[in-house]
């Protein structure tokens, strides 16, 4: 499917991947990621990098700060929690105001620069952000312990509803459903759906056209009558929201928000996941942010009595050898089976695994023609995947 | 009437005087050729028009309202496309959509968020667009990317893409510089159709071939001053213009 979708293939598209999130449980239970805690952050870092995406991906303006919008989004849900309400969607929707001011603000300042130098400012400001959370603004995130709930909290609304949560320590619920194991992640699911719809539309829209437009050749652009500046901050504000609303669930399973959740290694994770599925593709940053999510939870676990196990077949100094090779890979050498991949792709897949499985379609596709009907055939022109499949 | 008139204007680079008091005024309607040997200030000039340079002093005047101090996207609004020396486009997206975004342009002003409509949705942009590529000669490639066509076929697209905003002026730098003669007299021929529709065109142009074959007034510019401004038919007679720009041989 390429740019030219047709409204049939992007309803088929939503629907293969509402199908997809809402049986995830099932889907990825075999690889061993079938537990709610692990397909929250799934869906969460899902929406964080398809907001991403919308920036970069589609204007190439490349943000190394966005880490910051998601820690913000967090502190404004805990905070929503402990003033207004338990409800997420109070929360959520706080955070994702509060997001999208707060990028209004680094965004309008780190636009007036490209390339590099817009990289770096955002990533200045985002530090900057980080290191006030954790010492001038202590007395709004709490610095280092980070902001948590406590049983002496106001929530003027739950009370003013009458809800008591007495002795606990309250959690987020819908009214009623807590908001952690699957009810929690078919809370997030819901919202990553929406959030993928909203992502498809920008992509299909005239608006969406113009920040290909920006990526492509700003000069024409000014040339053809378009301002340029409105809409990369239209991007970055988008994208802000977009990771304040994933900072906001983040607080919502988890009511708890601490400064190191905005720190640059967090922004340089969604630049990453970003580009391992494949930059300005719908599907590929949310594959990415699985990807990384998958190895950073399921990778890290591994240790050297499993591993054992898995080269159980082979002889006993053949197996140690193994094990001790392999072991440079898993458990907390999980970045360098993921250093390692990331690597793979950027040299032979520039533009993602979305690249990758592309290729593969195309090849099954070229095949079943071959066989279709027979040699004589040219085969098809290679085609060059568009950014927005 | 004159549809762009420019008054005393003046530009200086450090201590190189690029324009010196240039005066211009282009009738609606009309091809106006600008050409001077290499040096005398015509591409200058024309990025004087478009808001890429700001005269040190001089008037430039659109339809009667100034281009002074306004940004590029701002002049556009008002009606004035430009074609550049190498073609400025779209490269990674295809023809279609390179068009679509100007008329997406034209209709919606410099800035929309218009993030909820499917492009596909847009069927009368959508029409205009596939309409100018075929005025061109490119309605068959409507689908291939910017980047793979030819030189020739890159300055076509660009012509386009300006000629589906319905341009009030078109000005265009070298429109057939780098090409085969073939190419030459495509464009050309080209250009005639677009002046017949009675687009307003500002040419600056090497090629005499061109210029004969399309001006209806031609300015010669020579280290920033306006030497000589008439018919082609006695520009190519005139002395002062022989000596400026052939040292003095015959055309």
């Amino acid at each position: 499917m390429g740019r030219n979708t047709t409204l049939k293939q992007d309803y088929l598209l939503l629907m293969g991947f509402t199908a997809a999130v809402l049986a995830a449980p099932f889907i990825l239970t075999p690889i061993g990621a079938g537990y709610p805690d692990l397909l929250q952050k799934f869906a969460i870092f899902g929406i964080f990098a398809l907001g991403f995406n919308i920036l970069f991906g589609l204007t190439g303006y490349l943000s190394f700060g966005h880490a910051a919008f998601l820690g913000v989004g967090s502190y404004a849900a805990v905070w929503t929690f402990k003033l207004l309400s338990m409800n997420p969607i109070l929360a959520l929707i706080v955070a994702t105001v509060i997001g999208g001011l707060f990028s209004v603000i680094i965004g309008f300042v780190s636009l007036r620069r490209s390339g590099i130098y817009f990289s770096i400012l955002t990533l200045a400001l985002a530090q900057m952000s980080y290191n006030m959370a954790y010492s001038v603004l202590t007395p709004i995130t709490n610095g280092e312990t980070g902001l948590q709930l406590t049983q002496s909290d106001p929530r003027i609304l739950d009370v003013a509803l009458g809800r008591d949560y007495g002795a606990v320590l309250p959690s987020s619920d819908l009214f009623g459903i807590y908001m952690n194991g699957y009810p929690g992640y078919y809370f997030c699911a819901v919202i990553f759906i929406v959030c993928f719809f909203l992502s498809m539309r920008i992509f299909r829209s005239p608006f969406g056209m113009m920040l290909r437009a920006v990526k492509s050749n700003q000069n024409r652009m000014s040339y053809t009558g378009l301002n340029v500046r409105p809409y990369t901050l239209a991007a970055f504000v988008i994208s802000g929201m977009f990771a304040g609303l994933a900072g906001g669930l983040l607080a919502v399973t988890d009511p708890l928000a601490g400064a190191e959740r905005m720190q640059w290694t967090a922004s340089g994770e969604v630049v990453l996941m970003t580009i391992l599925g494949g930059a300005g593709t719908l599907l590929g940053p949310v594959i990415g942010a699985g990807v990384i999510k998958y190895f950073e939870n399921i990778f890290s676990a591994f240790n050297e009595s499993v591993l054992m196990q898995v080269f159980d077949f082979l002889p006993s100094s053949l197996q140690h050898a193994m094990v001790s090779v392999s072991s440079l890979f898993v458990g907390e050498g999980w970045h360098l089976t993921l250093g390692a991949l990331f690597m793979i792709i950027v040299i032979f897949l520039p533009g993602g695994l979305m690249e990758g499985f592309n290729r593969l379609r195309s090849l099954a596709l070229r095949i079943r023609r071959r066989q279709v009907d027979e040699p004589m055939t040219p085969d098809p022109v290679e085609r060059v995947p568009g950014p927005a499949e | 009437m004159s549809i762009l008139s420019v008054e005393n204007v003046n530009k200086n680079f450090g201590g190189l005087r690029a324009l010196n008091n240039v005066n211009l005024e282009v009738e609606a309607g009309t091809v106006h050729a600008i050409i001077g040997p290499n040096g005398a200030g015509k591409s200058t000039l024309l990025n004087c028009f478009v808001g890429r340079l700001e005269p040190d002093t001089g008037t430039v005047l659109f339809n009667g309202q100034s281009l002074l101090g306004l940004k590029p996207h701002q002049i556009n609004q008002t009606g004035v496309s430009r074609v550049f020396q190498t073609p400025e486009i779209f490269d990674d997206m295809t023809l279609l959509e390179n068009v679509t975004i100007p008329a997406l342009a034209k209709r919606d002003g410099s800035f929309r968020l218009n993030a909820w409509r499917a492009v596909r949705d847009e069927s009368k942009i959508h029409e205009a667009a596939h309409e100018c590529l075929a005025d061109v000669g490119l309605g068959e490639k409507s689908q291939e990317l910017a980047r793979q066509l030819s030189r020739g076929d890159k300055r076509r697209l660009e012509l386009a893409m300006c000629l589906v905003q319905d341009p009030k002026l078109l000005l265009l730098d070298e429109p057939t510089a780098g090409m085969s003669r073939a190419d030459t007299n495509n464009t050309i021929d080209l250009m005639r159709r677009i002046a017949d529709q009675g687009v307003t065109m500002v040419v600056i142009e090497h090629d005499m071939h061109v210029v004969f074959s399309l001006a209806d007034k031609i300015s010669v510019l020579a280290q920033g001053t306006v030497i000589a401004e008439d018919i082609p038919d006695r520009i190519k007679g005139d002395a002062r213009v022989q000596e400026a720009y052939l040292g003095g041989a015959h055309l």
